[in-house]
């Protein structure tokens, strides 16, 4: 969603109840009741869980990660992927540049996958946020098969020679 | 008791990171401010659109696209919206949320919520420039299967 798009889809919204006001009252109520209902929900977590945000950008820092998983090899260099994934904070595309120093300062390709889709899909303050609207037992369990889908694609992207990888992008 | 948890997770949070260092802190806090301010008017349009598809789109749409009854083409075809749209999961999960209590299947909302954030077809010619046209080409198309497994998996569990 491009932020200049934002102010006139609110503007065509509120447009819309008006008009929808004038024909049928009953159904701009219910429009806004139901939006004010959401709206409230969005209150009690959204503030919260944007300060867990922000205290997470402020103490690991982005080279921290870097550092840390250029070093690091083997499984562990896996579970310090899975965890520093979790960690950080940011779309999947602010991910790409630090993956590529990754693979640039040899960590190896397997790690960069995991990274890559842990970054993207596992986000602590996300689960909270799944868990408050689609429940516990669904955001547990696609959590719960998420990793272990992350590591098996991974190893089938390491099998089937994404190694000519690196000088394809370049 | 879940919000409840989660304020004081991120009061003692605050609390801790004060003590530790006030000008990470101030970076925390402007952090918080900033991403408020700039969530704040697409999250009210998103909502505002929710009031819209819970009063006017009747469930029985929902049902037959994305319901039980629509079967695998349903959750194919929340897979292919979830891996085409570029929304933040803070806008997406309450959007899920109101699907679901419109009647849709809880394969394809989780067939669309994976696929959301795994699959970018929208940003995979950066991704492209940065790891190159095989690399994620394998990633995109096996993260999109894995979505339709887990979204499997999920619908026989919580069924």
């Amino acid at each position: 969603m491009k932020i200049k798009a934002v102010p006139l889809i609110l503007l065509v919204l509120a447009a819309a109840t008006a008009l929808v006001s004038l024909g049928r009252p009953d159904k701009a109520l219910s429009v806004l009741s139901v939006s004010r209902e959401y709206l409230l929900e969005m209150l009690t977590i959204l503030p919260p869980i944007l300060m867990l945000c922000g205290l997470f950008d402020a103490w690991v820092s982005k080279s921290t990660v870097e550092r840390i998983m250029g070093a690091a090899s083997g499984a562990r260099g896996t579970l310090v992927a899975l965890l520093l994934g979790t960690a950080a904070m940011g779309p999947l595309y602010a991910a790409f540049p630090i993956g590529k120093s990754l693979i640039d300062k040899g960590a190896s390709l397997y790690n960069v996958a995991v990274f890559l889709c842990v970054w993207a899909s596992i986000k602590i303050p996300m689960i909270l946020f799944e868990v408050k609207f689609l429940g516990a037992p669904f955001a547990l369990l696609r959590l719960g098969l998420t990793v272990p889908a992350i590591l098996i694609l991974s190893g089938v992207m390491k099998q089937f020679g994404t190694r000519s990888v690196c000088h394809e992008a370049k | 008791m879940f919000i409840a948890a989660v304020w004081g997770i991120a009061a003692a949070g605050l609390l801790w990171s004060f003590f530790k260092s006030r000008e990470k802190t101030r970076a925390a806090l402007r952090f918080f401010r900033r991403s408020f301010l700039s969530l704040a008017p697409s999250v009210l349009a998103i909502i505002w659109a929710i009031g819209f598809i819970l009063t006017f789109v009747p469930s029985d749409l929902v049902l037959r696209s994305i319901g039980r009854e629509a079967g695998w083409l349903g959750v194919i075809l929340a897979a292919a919206f979830g891996s085409i749209v570029l929304i933040p999961a803070f806008i997406a999960f309450p959007l899920a949320a109101s699907f679901l209590k419109q009647g849709a299947d809880i394969r394809a909302i989780a067939a669309f919520v994976t696929t959301l954030v795994m699959v970018g077809v929208l940003t995979a010619p950066l991704e492209m420039k940065y790891f190159g046209r095989r690399f994620t080409l394998w990633r995109n198309s096996l993260s999109f299967v894995a979505a339709l497994i887990i979204a499997l998996v999920m619908g026989a569990v919580l069924r």
